[in-house]
């Protein structure tokens, strides 16, 4: 078998049992990378010595019985996640050189754990965006392509687009992702692979660059829900400098997976029934719902009314706080410069030059949803919409204990497909976002192929900080789809 | 509320971001377009609804006042790309 | 009496409220572990979350919070137990994150008062409007390089409390009587050192004038003045500077000013001509600011005894006079040197000790009272030599200036010059002698009638004994043998 291959907990054992070394594992990785990636970009940075001698250092803790949860486990990091030594973007132009001297929590927790990391995924601009194509160093492929049509690149969703593609086209065991409205079940979904969002305050947003401070969640990426289980459990914990890091334990995760799921109640919410979405969508959600009914769960229809409104209100939340956040990228401390007659002209020069058009576009609408006169009609409008949208949950979970709705509206579309309709591009969206604002757990978990033979994921959502029945249902759902298609670029 | 060009420049103004005349137009419609979408959240009732503020339930914790962090003054202007010796630059401010 | 201001149109009254900036006593940031200390090397107290890099949260300090529930309760004012934190979005090269973290909508502490006295002995109730708890900005250097600021961001994130005033004053000397009384509070809580050269305490003034009777005029905003005197002055500068605007038949534009201090005017700030909108929202970083009613509690019942109280208790208990109370209790390390020396002593005396001679000494030697020779233990030994006799009131002064000169204590010095009082009687029996011996001819005119030569006979009794004889006991053998 290729090393590439393993899932991340065969992978663990594999080690455990001296099948392979944590080097060989690397190596192996880095092979992959740099055949496959010039063609998916799926990698901004790549750091190949630090990677393998992180890898030794594995081996030689294997070898002295301190082997770690992760132990010679090799990572792609999203270029979100400060990186203490190792030249972070978030996608963009403005932090231009920037090397933090610091290292984000996540990734110092898969650190501790024994984690080695490859190098840094690509994304879209400061996670803004669905398809991975706003990233100031270009595109990421998705590794699938349309049965007829192998010539067509796809997109790999976004923001997380380069940590998706990388797992999905073996590059990497598993990934760090963030989702701020779908930013790694979006992507999950679009490259047939594993991805979960936990609760808001489960994994510390300490190091990770911030786009909007209420949404952003750290979580996995991976193969399996196994796998995502194992990443989450070292990436989560409480964080002290995280004044929003939730003081919570972690459970074991993938003790959770094991589990049936007979007797759990599942919601299905009546307003993710869209109008225009594809039957092969609604197919594939029944079969869903048939399967967990097949595993003994009870099925229970439920209602999430504000639903509609959850992609208008998040655009308001989301580009409000992040005008703000992105304040800080002036030309002034790091990143880039453009000089300026002055300082506002420094920093208007900077910013121009810096930001490409989304995140231009998103912190207008921001400034301007924040501005004198408009605040209320606007901001507290959506943050009221958003409680409501909360609310809608806490009601339908006095009902049921998680929820199964489709991951995405449609499976990867084209590059350029969506990029001169922002609107329609928000839309990908549309069944993730709501999570997001009541800050709930959620999971894709690759269900089928479209006729395309593209893959196609199903949402679990779960109660605030219930994961593990989210796993349970994820990982009841994966093995009664069986998915084993694999991508046709591929390590 | 429909955005005019003299708002798009002040909104780019407060927003520090430089705005060429000839983006105007093409910014203009761009954002008329998603605040005309945004614009459905207007029928919602949210007559005695509180406003959300942040993403959680939790209430701010404190730290005790510790001397922890600092005494890095390189680190700190390492990635500058202006300053002089102990300080960053910028263009002279008037004030 | 009402201050005015005479203009060409008549009499002009003057309008002012304070926005007063006081940096918060802690060890540690508002939102970072980085110290606070002054005058350290530039950008050398710099955490990563002062300086706004990418990915940095921020987390509050315990005591600043508790340093400013005290101050509202120092202000009497109410506490909120539920408040939060805001984001204040404007750019500035000192001003890291693009946003200051400060309250907006709701403040840890609402309304309070401070009552002022003037110095004709008026009293006067001035309306806190508000205190918050923000973060500083860091320092821009404008003077260094020919084309280029420099930045110091060793104060982005220190600490603040804005405390807003109602715009309660009508003169210079309420504006600046409000400073130092605000001023004295914050010391004597130990929220804030009051040093207002080092800028820990900085003032926005708010100014306009109005015609008696009329409505509020439109008001400017002299910013960051940095002394109790420029204070009243830049009110003065700036209503004057306003009745002129009015009465040329113009209007006042509300805007944020200068105080030029050398040249005594204020002048319009050129930085915030752009028009500003702030942009405020809840910092979604940071969750509500929740206090517990019981910690709270704990906090005021901790308070120390506020100027006013412990001026009262000295008029009431001390039976000092209204003005000494006042002087005493200025400054709370008088307050504390006195109350040392005052402890199981007649307060009066020690009252009269300290504000005389000791204050004296202080002015003449250029010291403060942390640092003076003369120890608040010292003193009151020095009370007590004179109450057990072992002193004169003049050998008493005569120990004092020692001790100022040495920091020694009276008892050491009364011992090592031998400046201990002469009690006994036999050996002022014989200096009486012997001094009445050697001056026959002026005891013969006593005799005669020349009544005022007593005082005569006591100093040159007192000489002979180099002024160490007890003068009630001289006093008596003297008149015993003139036979008076
Ligand atoms: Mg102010
Ligand atoms: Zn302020």
């Amino acid at each position: 078998m290729e090393a590439t291959h393993f899932s991340l907990a065969g992978a663990l054992s594999a080690l455990e049992e001296g099948l392979i070394s944590a080097v060989e594992l690397t190596e192996a990785h880095l092979k992959a990378i740099e055949a496959v990636n010039p063609q998916i970009n799926a990698f901004i940075t790549v750091t190949a010595e630090a990677a393998l001698a992180a890898a030794r250092a594995a081996d030689d803790r294997r070898a002295q019985g301190e082997a770690g949860p992760l132990n010679g486990i090799p990572l792609a990091i999203k270029d979100l996640f400060c990186t203490q030594g190792v030249r972070t973007t978030a996608g963009s132009r403005i932090l231009g050189d920037f090397v933090p001297p610091y290292e984000s929590t996540v990734t110092k927790n898969l650190l501790r754990d024994g984690a080695v990391f490859l190098g840094k995924a690509n994304l879209d601009e400061f996670a803004m965006g669905s398809s991975n194509e706003t990233s100031a160093f270009g595109g990421v492929q998705n590794p699938w392509r349309r049965r007829d049509n192998q010539g067509v690149a796809l997109v790999p969703g976004g923001s997380s687009g380069g940590s998706a593609a990388a797992v999905a086209a073996r590059l990497a065991l598993g990934a760090t992702a963030t989702d701020t409205g779908g930013s790694i079940r979006q992507p999950a979904a679009f490259c047939g692979i594993v991805g979960i969002k936990p609760t808001y305050g489960r994994c510390s947003r300490w190091g990770i660059v911030a786009f909007a401070s209420s949404l952003d969640q750290a979580g996995p990426i991976a193969r399996t829900v196994e796998d995502s289980a194992i990443l989450l459990r070292s990436m989560a914990g409480h964080d002290p400098k995280d004044s929003t890091s939730a003081e919570r334990e972690v459970p074991d995760f993938a003790a959770a997976c094991h589990r049936s799921v007979k007797g759990l109640r599942i919601g299905v919410p009546a307003e993710y029934r869209l109008d225009a979405m594809p039957a092969e969508i609604q197919a594939l959600w029944d079969q869903g719902i048939a399967w967990l009914k097949a595993e003994g769960a009870r099925i229970v229809p439920i209602s999430l009314p504000h639903t509609k409104y959850a992609l208008p209100t998040y655009y308001i939340v989301a580009p409000a706080e992040a005008s703000s956040n992105l304040a800080r990228y002036d030309g002034v401390r790091f990143g880039m410069r453009v000089p300026g007659e002055d300082l506002k002209d420094l920093y208007e020069r900077t910013r121009a030059a810096g930001f490409g058009a989304e995140v231009k576009r998103r912190i207008m609408i921001g400034t301007y949803v924040l501005s004198a006169g408009y605040y209320d009609a606007y901001y507290v409008k959506a943050q009221q919409v958003r409680a409501l949208i909360r609310r809608d949950f806490e009601t339908a979970f006095a009902d049921c204990d998680a929820i199964l709705t489709p991951s995405t509206p449609s499976a990867a579309f084209a590059s350029g497909d969506k990029q001169d309709d922002p609107i329609a591009m928000y839309l990908n969206d549309v069944f993730t976002v709501t999570a997001n604002l009541s800050g709930l757990p959620a999971m894709s978990i690759p269900a089928g192929l479209d006729a395309q033979g593209l893959p196609l994921g199903l949402q679990v959502i779960g109660r605030g900080f219930d994961e593990e029945t989210v796993f349970t249902v994820g990982a009841a759902i994966e093995r009664a789809a069986g998915f084993s298609a694999l991508p046709q670029v591929m390590a | 509320m429909s955005l005019d060009a003299a708002t798009i420049r002040r909104v780019a103004n407060l927003a520090r971001l430089r705005v060429e005349d000839d983006e105007v137009p093409r910014l203009q419609a761009e954002l008329n377009g998603i605040l005309g979408w945004i614009e459905q959240l207007q029928a919602v009732d949210t007559t005695g609804v509180e406003a959300m503020s942040g993403g959680g339930d939790a209430i701010l914790p404190l730290r005790p006042d510790v001397v922890t962090d600092g005494g890095q003054a390189e680190a700190v202007l390492a990635n500058a790309p202006d300053r002089a010796g102990v300080f960053f630059a910028v263009p002279k401010v008037v004030e | 009496m009402t201050y005015v201001l005479d203009g060409a149109t008549g009499p002009w009254e003057v309008v002012i409220g304070l926005e007063v900036h006081a940096q918060v006593t802690s060890e540690s940031k508002l939102f970072s572990g980085a110290a606070t200390a002054f005058g350290a090397e530039p950008n050398s107290q710099v955490s990563f979350v002062d300086a706004g890099f990418p990915g940095m949260l921020p987390v509050i300090n315990a005591e600043c919070v508790a340093q400013a529930v005290r101050t509202g309760a120092g202000l009497k004012a109410e506490i909120n137990l539920w408040s939060r934190f805001d984001r204040k979005n404007y750019f500035y090269a000192d001003l890291p994150q693009g946003y200051q973290i400060s309250q907006f909508e709701f403040p840890i502490v609402g309304k309070g008062v401070l009552e002022i006295e003037l110095a004709d002995g008026t009293r006067k109730d001035i309306g806190i409007t508000r205190l918050h708890l923000e973060q500083d900005a860091g320092k821009s250097l404008h003077d260094q390089h020919a084309t280029k600021s420099y930045i110091d961001l060793n104060r982005s994130g220190v600490a603040l409390m804005e405390i807003v005033s109602e715009p309660d004053m009508r003169s210079p000397e309420e504006a600046g009587a409000y400073l130092t009384k605000l001023r004295q509070i914050l010391r004597y809580l130990g929220t804030c050192d009051g040093n207002m050269e080092q800028g820990s305490l900085r003032a926005d003034v708010n100014v306009s004038v109005r015609k008696s009777g009329e409505e509020f005029r439109t008001r400017c905003e002299v910013k960051n003045v940095n002394s109790i005197r420029y204070v009243m002055q830049a009110v003065e500068a700036e209503a004057k500077r306003q009745i002129e605007v009015w009465e040329a038949g113009e209007k006042v534009t509300q805007e944020t000013r200068l105080f030029d201090t050398t040249r005594g005017m204020t002048r319009s700030m050129r930085s915030k001509e752009d028009a500003h909108d702030y942009r405020y929202f809840p910092d979604p970083d940071l969750p509500p600011l929740v206090l517990d009613e019981g910690w709270v509690e704990e906090l005021r019942a901790a308070l120390p005894e506020l100027p006013d109280a412990r001026r009262a208790r000295y008029v009431q208990d001390f039976g000092l006079s209204p003005y000494d109370a006042h002087v005493l209790v200025l400054e709370k390390e008088t307050a504390a040197f006195y109350e040392e020396v005052a402890q199981g002593r007649d307060p009066k005396q020690a009252a009269n000790w300290v504000m005389g001679d000791f204050f004296a000494a202080l002015n003449r030697t250029g010291k403060a009272i942390t640092e003076s020779p003369v120890s608040a233990k010292n003193l009151g030994a020095l009370l007590d030599l004179i109450a057990d006799s072992t002193l004169s009131g003049k050998l008493a002064k005569e120990v004092f200036e020692a001790m100022v000169e040495t920091g020694e204590t009276p008892g050491a010095i009364v011992e090592a010059r031998g400046l201990r009082q002469v009690t006994d009687t036999g050996a002022i029996e014989a200096a009486v002698d012997a001094m009445l011996a050697a001056n026959a001819d002026k005891v013969a005119q006593y005799h005669a009638g020349k009544a005022t030569l007593f005082g005569f006979f006591v100093g040159q009794t007192m000489k002979s004994m180099q002024g160490r004889g007890n003068p009630a006991l001289v006093n008596d053998v003297l008149k015993r043998k003139l036979g008076a």
